[in-house]
């Protein structure tokens, strides 16, 4: 433990604190820093896409002024539209959906949650996130790229994504970039993913049985496992595809193939191999970005509600259900991609069969307010809307989960809706759960109830108004990824509704700066906080706000009690933290 | 970067893409500015700016053409109903057209070695590349390496401009209807390069880009003029896209005219396809260095 | 704030719900004859969906409203109902399994259908950014293709071997294709670049061509008249522009159209 020890020591300069820091509560919250940045360009690169989708042929000379390429002639061009749709999904899903709810937050609470000093690999941790920096540093410069930002998708199907820039602008260097990019990134979270796993299994406190655990917790566990599983098939797709491109390679790109006229000299690779590899991490990647939302949200009900989580087990059991049946449900993307029709059946089951644990959670989260005494602090509001926005994203997956009605839905406008709604924005509902949650404990000081409350009825009301419509689309027949949608006379009819959700897009977007004022202002200005502002009852209330460098400071925490004990009859308050003396159990 | 580095890359690629290259200078590598410096500089390679004396002579030739020219289907541009529109007739491909007089249209006569040592100023005006009726006009041109090529629609409808060079920077850019030229350059000599349309298929134009100003494209009674050349042996080639290549030599003596006739033969009755294989390892990065 | 919170709820899946069912937008009217069962099925689950969506959102304002803190009364110490467990994972279970297995019915029923052999064939190439239709003529065989012989600027899209008997007679159009009216059609999907989707919304149609394969879709079309075909894989800048017109006709007036694209070219 002599190491161990010189771990625990506070260092002092400012590079070694504050930039390369050890500290697993330094680095989730520069995680959380890098995701902020992330989600305001992936926002700004979705203003850019809806601008186009509302008024395709208008002319922006001021915009026009900055992006002379991009907007040659006035109206942007449908190649810049496609580079903002690919760098829009790709900063997203992986600089922000998975880095803000699980390198993030999980960095920063894991530990304590479960009674640890630090990561159990902390130089790795911090390895972790320069990786990661690097990651988002590279794909800037793909936004930069000579030739221009990469065009095909953040899911870069081949043979587009690897057949360089003769197959459209952007697939040249951008592409490549994208590329590396999402492989390094790859390699950060694998090893994020270890650092979790070996911190839940080895490092609890006396007293922290797994069945102890806060729901967090086990959402983190759950996700770090699937990640674990996951980035090291999209990092060998990744290479394959690099391989495709720069090294003569043919994984992807089948024989024949004449591109612009040009003979490609490739044979012998499969378009539906990439298409297999990605999903198999993609669909994981989903539950990447939603667990730790649910396990946010079941901690917070539970809090603010002052009552035990409903159903403790199954909720344990549902994360885990979800987590394995992740992993055999990615052929749901390909029904229509070629794949064999009866594969289609087999994944058509069991995607409907993860609807199952979700239904319980869902039920869980209902009972668990019945009964309560709700405290509508902004946190709660978000966790409230995270159950609804997971139950409005959820229903749809019904269909989506049928080849037979995907025939009809599969890639159009509803597709958009279902997976914004409950991996984007419900992920994102649960990161600002999460944030008003534990911003005291973080920083020390209260974030401002008022503008909080403001931000989210505005946020609320534009995600809906945003992505509720898009389902109307996608019935209609509304194509995604499409550059504008007044090229075909069936779709032609929509655009107003384009328009209102444009609209709708640019109040929510402009609404997001309520946010951040009220973060960075109340970082510095923000009422003090306590230990325990909220009561609740896990380890990182008993700490102070800020924790120290080692986070318990000369406590060792010993627990004696369930994650969630609220409102036990007979207790003396309506909360028993987790390290109460036994006595105060229940009689 | 430079003020004047700074000028011209913000009139191309826009404000805040330059501040950011500028920012990340280490991408400079694949930013490929720097190549493109160097090139830019009048007389880098080598040798001062050639100057004409009022002595120089010329070459006039014609291209002759035997048997039987390929016979291809009709483009019907049902594609797109707006091209389709622009034209009353059938619309045959202009890949090889053979005029009246049996001569061979659309034939690339630039002047290949005896140049060495020579560098030539670059013309202030521009090229002009036209799309009219969903065809390229014209279909064959030559322009001097790092001289600005004006591309212009006089479509109602959007196409996209798509060079397929080997040693230049690969482009490819939408222009919707009435917008404004798109102006470009090759930094480097490269002959045939293929221009696409990816919306029209059909749609085909060569560029050829040179390091001096001696070239003709073969026209509607097949011959050609090169004015302006020093006194001085050279080497001719003839480019036509179905047919290849052909040289011969030739002596320009001061003040005089000299005379090249250059000859085609149809092999077979259709003609070997003017498909290119893609260099198999061309880095997508690097390789195509400048920018 | 909780009033108007639950409020916020009701009246939002209230709004989804009824737009929905005032079909304010809604699918393209049908013009195939497997489309039915594709339209009733998603009408089918769209329902159940609804219901759930509805039922979830109402309790959950509900929930809001009735369990907002009041003073300093504790909340109920209840967090554990087996029996209730149960009997919701069971029901959700059937519900979901159930619409699975009847929803695989109907793909089986569309999808495993092969074109009887007097169906017209029609093979459909996808690039980027047209869709080439190829009929076999009147020999009935389609002719051979090279890739190596493919020039789009002498028009020959496919690499058509013209020197094979069999290629003579080939039809070839671009982003246009005329189909007989209720009669069988099988459309060999093929692509030559990068994957795309060949899309009919009328016809309840959308299949990727993916490059290296050869994707059969059997269909037939009810309805006479002019429809669109979409591109519903992502394929380069100009995606949202590969547009072909499809012509459904009488078999009359197909033969008569067929007899004057042979003649045109």
């Amino acid at each position: 433990m002599a190491g161990h020890a010189a771990v625990m020591e506070a260092p002092t300069g400012f590079i070694r604190k504050y930039i390369f820091s050890i500290d697993h509560k330094v680095i989730g919250i520069q995680y959380l820093l890098l995701a902020l940045f992330a989600v305001f360009l992936g926002m700004v690169l979705s203003a850019f896409m809806r601008l186009r989708l509302a008024w395709p042929e208008e002319k922006w000379p001021l915009l026009q002024q900055i992006f002379p390429q991009g907007f040659a002639g006035g109206p942007m061009t449908p190649e810049f539209y496609l580079a903002m749709m690919t760098m829009h999904g790709t900063i997203m899903v992986f600089f922000v959906l998975t880095t803000a709810p699980l390198s993030g937050f999980g960095n920063y609470f894991l530990p304590i949650q479960v009674g640890a000093r630090d990561m159990a690999f902390p130089i790795l941790n911090m390895l972790s996130f320069w990786i990661t920096f690097v990651a988002m540093a590279v794909m800037v410069m793909a936004l930069f790229a000579t030739g221009g930002a990469p065009i095909a998708g953040w899911t870069s199907y081949a043979p587009l994504s690897a057949l360089g820039q003769v197959a459209g602008p952007g697939l040249g260097a951008g592409q490549t970039l994208w590329i590396v990019s999402i492989a390094i990134f790859c390699v950060a979270s694998l090893l994020t993913s270890l650092n979790f796993l070996t911190t839940t299994l080895n490092l609890r406190a006396r007293g922290m049985s797994l069945l102890r655990m806060p729901l967090t917790v086990w959402a983190w566990f759950t996700t770090a496992m699937l990640a674990l599983l996951a980035f090291p098939v999209l990092l060998a797709g990744g290479i394959l595809l690099l391989l495709d491109r720069v090294g003569g390679t043919s994984f992807f790109i089948p024989g024949g193939l004449v591109v612009s006229d040009q003979l490609i000299p490739h044979q012998g690779g499969s378009p539906l191999l990439w298409q297999h590899l990605f999903w198999f991490f993609g669909h994981p990647e989903v539950y990447i970005a939603i667990l730790p939302g649910m396990g946010v949200t079941s901690h917070i009900l539970s809090t603010f509600a002052r009552k035990p989580v409903f159903a403790y087990k199954a909720m344990v059991g549902a994360i885990f259900a979800i987590g394995f049946i992740s992993y055999i449900v990615w052929g749901h993307h390909m029904f229509m991609s070629g794949m064999s029709p009866f594969s289609s059946m087999a994944f058509s089951i069991t995607t409907l069969a993860v609807g199952v644990p979700s239904a319980i959670k869902t039920f869980n989260w209902l009972a668990t307010l019945w009964g309560g005494q709700i405290r509508f602090t902004s946190s709660m509001l978000y966790a409230l809307g995270f159950v609804s926005l997971f139950v409005s994203g959820g229903v749809t997956g019904m269909l989506l989960a049928q080849p037979a009605v995907d025939v009809a839905l599969h890639d159009t406008y509803f597709v958009v809706a279902h997976f914004h709604i409950i991996m984007g924005v419900a992920a994102i509902f649960g990161i600002f759960a999460g944030l008003h949650f534990w911003f005291p404990k973080m920083f020390g000081r209260m974030m401002d109830e008022r503008l909080g409350k403001i931000h989210f009825w505005i946020t609320i009301a534009g995600v809906y108004a945003i992505f509720m419509p898009m389902h109307y689309l996608g019935v209609a027949g509304a194509l995604r990824r499409y550059a504008q949608l007044t090229e075909f006379d069936f779709l032609r009819p929509m655009q107003p509704l384009h328009q209102f959700i444009t609209v709708a897009a640019f109040v929510t977007i402009a609404a997001q700066l309520i946010f951040v004022f009220n973060f960075f202002y109340s970082m510095f200005k923000g009422k003090r906080a306590g230990a325990n502002p909220w009561e609740a009852t896990t380890l990182e209330w008993i700490i102070p706000s800020p924790p120290p460098h080692d986070n318990f400071g000369p406590i060792e925490p010993v627990v004696n009690h369930g994650p969630y004990e609220y409102s036990v009859p007979g207790a003396a308050k309506d909360h028993i933290m987790q390290t109460a003396p036994a006595e105060e159990a229940r009689r | 970067m430079q003020k004047q580095e700074w000028n011209r890359c913000r009139a191309r690629r826009g404000l805040l893409t330059c501040a950011a290259a500028s920012l990340l200078a280490f991408g400079a590598g694949c930013g490929g500015e720097r190549t493109e410096q160097a090139q830019e500089q009048p007389g880098a390679e080598g040798g001062a700016v050639w100057k004409p004396t009022g002595q120089e002579g010329s070459v006039t030739g014609k291209i002759n053409f035997q048997g039987q020219p390929p016979k291809y289907r009709a483009i019907l541009m049902d594609a797109d109903s707006v091209c389709a529109a622009q034209h009353s007739g059938p619309v045959y491909p202009d890949s090889v057209v053979v005029n009246n007089n049996g001569t061979l249209r659309n034939v690339f006569v630039y002047v290949k070695s005896g140049l060495e040592g020579k560098s030539f100023e670059v013309p202030s005006d521009s090229v002009e590349l036209d799309q009219e009726g969903c065809i390229y006009k014209p279909h064959v041109l030559g322009i001097q390496a790092r001289q600005q090529l004006k591309v212009v629609t006089s479509d109602n409808t959007t196409h996209n401009i798509h060079p397929i060079p080997k040693v230049n920077r690969e482009w490819n850019v939408s222009q919707p209807p009435g917008a404004d030229p798109i102006m470009q350059t090759f930094s480097r000599p490269e002959t045939s390069i293929p221009v696409k349309c990816n919306q029209h298929p059909w749609m085909r134009a060569y560029i050829h880009v040179m390091g001096h100003p001696f070239y003709a494209v073969s026209g509607d009674d097949g011959s050609f003029k090169i004015e302006g050349l020093p006194a001085g042996e050279y080497e001719l080639e003839a480019v036509h896209e179905e047919y290849g290549a052909t040289t011969q030599k030739v002596t320009v003596a001061a003040n005089q005219p000299s005379a090249a006739d250059f000859g085609f033969n149809a092999k077979q009755a259709y003609g070997p396809s003017s498909l290119k294989m893609m260099p198999a390892l061309a880095l997508s990065c690097c390789a195509h260095g400048s920018d | 704030m909780p009033l108007a919170l639950a409020f916020f709820f009701w009246a939002m899946a209230l709004i989804t719900v009824a737009l929905f069912i005032a079909r304010v937008w809604w699918l393209p009217e049908l013009a195939s004859a497997h489309g039915g069962a594709i339209d009733d099925q998603l009408v089918l689950t769209l329902v159940l969906a609804g219901i759930v969506f509805f039922l979830a959102q109402a309790a959950l304002g509900y929930f809001i409203w009735r369990f907002r803190a009041r003073g300093s009364e504790r909340a109920s110490y209840w967090h554990e109902n087996p029996k209730m467990e149960v009997t919701w994972t069971v029901a959700t279970a059937i519900l979901f399994i159930g619409l699975g297995i009847q929803g695989n019915r109907v793909w089986a029923k569309y999808i495993l259908t092969q074109a009887p052999p007097d169906a017209v064939t029609v093979e459909v190439t996808g690039q980027q950014f047209a869709w080439n239709m190829r009929y076999a003529g009147a020999d009935g065989k389609f002719g051979r293709t090279d890739p190596k012989l493919i020039n789009d600027a002498n028009a020959n899209f496919l690499g058509l071997d013209e020197a094979d008997p069999a290629a003579h007679d080939d039809v070839l159009t671009q982003n246009l294709m005329a189909i007989p009216v209720n009669r069988p059609i099988g459309v060999i999907l093929r692509a030559k670049d990068v994957t795309h989707s060949f899309y009919v919304p009328q016809l309840r149609v959308k299949q990727d061509a993916v490059p290296g394969m050869g994707i059969r879709v059997t269909f037939t079309a009810t309805k006479t008249g002019e429809f669109e075909i979409a591109c519903a894989e992502l394929c380069g800048m100009q995606h949202y522009k590969m547009r072909g017109r499809l012509l459904v006709m009488s078999d009359a007036d197909y033969e008569k159209w067929l007899k004057d694209r042979a003649a045109a070219q």
